[in-house]
């Protein structure tokens, strides 16, 4: 009999204090995020002093819950999966420095993992994955078209050049007086309106797989600033439903000539702006048709900072070999690509 | 007994193990360097030389700030994630009064530990011997160092100064304090580890869970948004 494996995942990059226990690289044993969004928002964004702060007062209570959820102990983990990075440094370094302690105090191996291979093998926990695939990676910071030939092995042939997607989102939220976090108000408004407003559409230079959202953000600033001036209003609702449609047009068009280039048998759909249901409708009307191609998209508890989606991708790297010593550190600015053959 | 006492609360890192009635070992650096890389590798070489292992411990006693902030945390995390895990106390000390402890035994008089907060501020308290027992005079606060200085001009008895940072405000104790301003060795501005193994030796645990580093300070953030919502509510 095989024994089973058991991955304990820690990830604490921005303002979620996560722990999960994933059995064998694809069931969930524990799931269990504090979320701090109502302290930040009160100053309209994440404030990295205060997330490393509340990251301290949550890590061991997170840790006993999963622990918990899981009714396993340390004996039974074969290893600590951590996110090593991207994020805000002094918030990955709580669940850094967690995650070396627990594994000195138990003798157990330390496995780093990279965030977005993190929101990746989110969708693992959802369905085997099939490669070569495809992942789009849309989140607060990141808009990445990640190809896949095999586990473990990450290659960005698209990226953002500014601002991320959901950060766009964020902003032209603000501009429309709208609460932090603004991408689920922008969603829910973008469906109330048309998207009558001409708004331009970033393709960059012929056949590039990258993105760019900060002038898309500049015209809807625009468009309020001059509109106000001529003593006009725009319905916001209309306004939140064109920039939905660019953002959306960009994202579909770009995935899906590369879906077709890669000649891919999944795609992958990763990160916090997953949960948007207007990029969700336009992926699935323009995929759910192609028989040869299977779209993933997780559900929204996956979609968001989770720690399953770390200790599923930690599990991948553990059979890989991959390990990191007491000296591990925080790497806020982290290549996907470095455990790469 | 053998307690591991954690201190990265500021440039010095600082890491003992205490057994009994006697220090087991000791490693102290004063550089500026991350501390996330090299405290676990710090406790671990140790350890190991010491030829102990993490279950042998039966409680972690940590350097709770004031300091960096960022250094603070990463010394509070490992603490309560050990002390959590082994299941053994944990108990946190003032970084301050563990500098005021290893400089201060034998001398007569006030000790004032400080730490370089910028901008003309030093983190600092006052502190004395008392019969072989540390007591606390003035609790450890944030303080411009021009006024802590004038304030303790007024005191009748020696002030001894230590901590690394004592260079940076030196000429403006020695002048406001005068000749009651004593300020101590090189060799005693590094805190050590084994006194804060030992100021923890006979305290009561904390809850491990609610364990929080003390700042001193808010966050900026945080700070501006009281101050912002207190003008709002009076007017
Ligand atoms: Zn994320």
């Amino acid at each position: 009999m095989i024994k089973d494996q058991y991955i304990l995942g820690i990830e604490t990059s921005c303002d979620e204090t996560a722990v999960a226990i994933i059995k064998n690289g694809r069931e969930i044993a524990a799931n269990v995020v504090a979320s701090q969004i109502e302290s930040h928002k009160r100053f309209g964004g994440v404030v990295p002093e205060i997330a490393s702060r509340h990251h301290v007062e949550q890590m061991t209570i997170v840790i006993q819950e999963a622990l918990n959820q899981a009714d396993l102990t340390f004996a039974e983990i074969d290893a600590i999966a951590v996110t090593e990075g991207p994020g805000l440094v002094g918030a990955l370094l709580i669940g850094v420095n967690a995650a070396k302690a627990l594994a000195f105090a138990h003798n157990i191996p330390l496995v780093p993992v990279h965030h977005i291979a993190g929101h990746i093998y989110a969708n693992r926990l959802v369905t085997e994955m099939k490669f070569p695939l495809l992942a789009l990676v849309v989140s607060g910071g990141h808009t990445e078209l990640v190809y896949m030939k095999e586990h473990g092995h990450f290659e960005v042939i698209g990226e953002t050049r500014d601002d991320a997607a959901g950060e766009a989102y964020d902003k032209v939220a603000r501009t429309l007086n709208m609460p932090y976090p603004g991408g689920p108000h922008i969603d829910r408004l973008a469906h109330e309106g048309s998207p009558t407003i001409d708004l331009p559409r970033a393709w960059l230079e012929e056949g590039s797989y990258d993105f760019s959202f900060s002038g898309l953000k500049s015209a809807v600033i625009n468009t309020v600033h001059n509109a106000e001036q001529r003593g006009e209003t725009i319905a916001p609702e209309d306004l939140a439903a064109s920039f939905q449609a660019s953002v959306i047009e960009v994202l579909v068009k770009k995935t899906e000539r590369a879906v077709a280039e890669y000649g891919v048998k999944q795609l992958l759909v990763a990160g916090g702006v997953a949960a948007n249901k207007g990029l969700r409708s336009a992926l699935e009307k323009t995929f759910s048709e192609k028989t040869d191609l299977e779209l993933v998209i997780p559900p929204l508890s996956l979609c968001t900072d989770n720690a399953a989606m770390i200790a599923a991708a930690g599990s991948i790297m553990f059979e890989k070999g991959i390990r990191a010593g007491l000296s591990l550190n925080a790497n806020p600015g982290l290549d996907i690509e470095i455990y790469n053959d | 007994m053998t307690i591991l006492a954690i201190d990265t609360s500021n440039y010095a890192l600082g890491v003992s193990l205490l057994e009994e009635n006697q220090v087991l070992g000791e490693y102290i650096t004063n550089l500026k360097k991350n501390h996330s890389v090299r405290i676990m590798p710090a406790i671990q070489t140790l350890m190991k030389d010491c030829e102990r292992v993490p279950g042998d411990l039966t409680k972690i006693v940590v350097a709770k700030g004031p300091g960096s902030y960022t250094g603070v945390r990463i010394g509070v995390t490992i603490a309560k994630t050990l002390a959590w895990t082994l299941n053994i106390p944990l108990v946190g000390i003032s970084s301050l009064e563990t500098l005021a402890s290893g400089a201060g035994r034998y001398f007569d008089g006030f000790v004032s530990p400080l730490f370089d907060a910028r901008r003309g501020q030093v983190y600092t308290g006052l502190y004395q011997f008392e019969n072989g027992q540390l007591s606390v005079v003035e609790q450890d606060q944030l303080v411009m160092a021009v006024d802590w200085a004038a304030k303790l001009a007024e005191m009748t008895k020696p002030i001894l100064f230590v901590g690394n940072d004592l260079p940076i405000h030196q000429s403006k104790l020695e002048e406001v304090v005068g000749p009651k301003a004593f300020f101590a060795s090189i060799t005693e501005h590094n805190p050590r580890p084994s006194e804060l193994a030992l100021l923890g030796r006979n305290k009561d645990g904390e809850d491990v869970h609610t364990f929080v580093p003390n700042y001193i300070r808010l966050a900026e953030a945080e700070a501006k948004w009281l101050e912002a919502k207190g003008k709002n509510s009076n007017g």
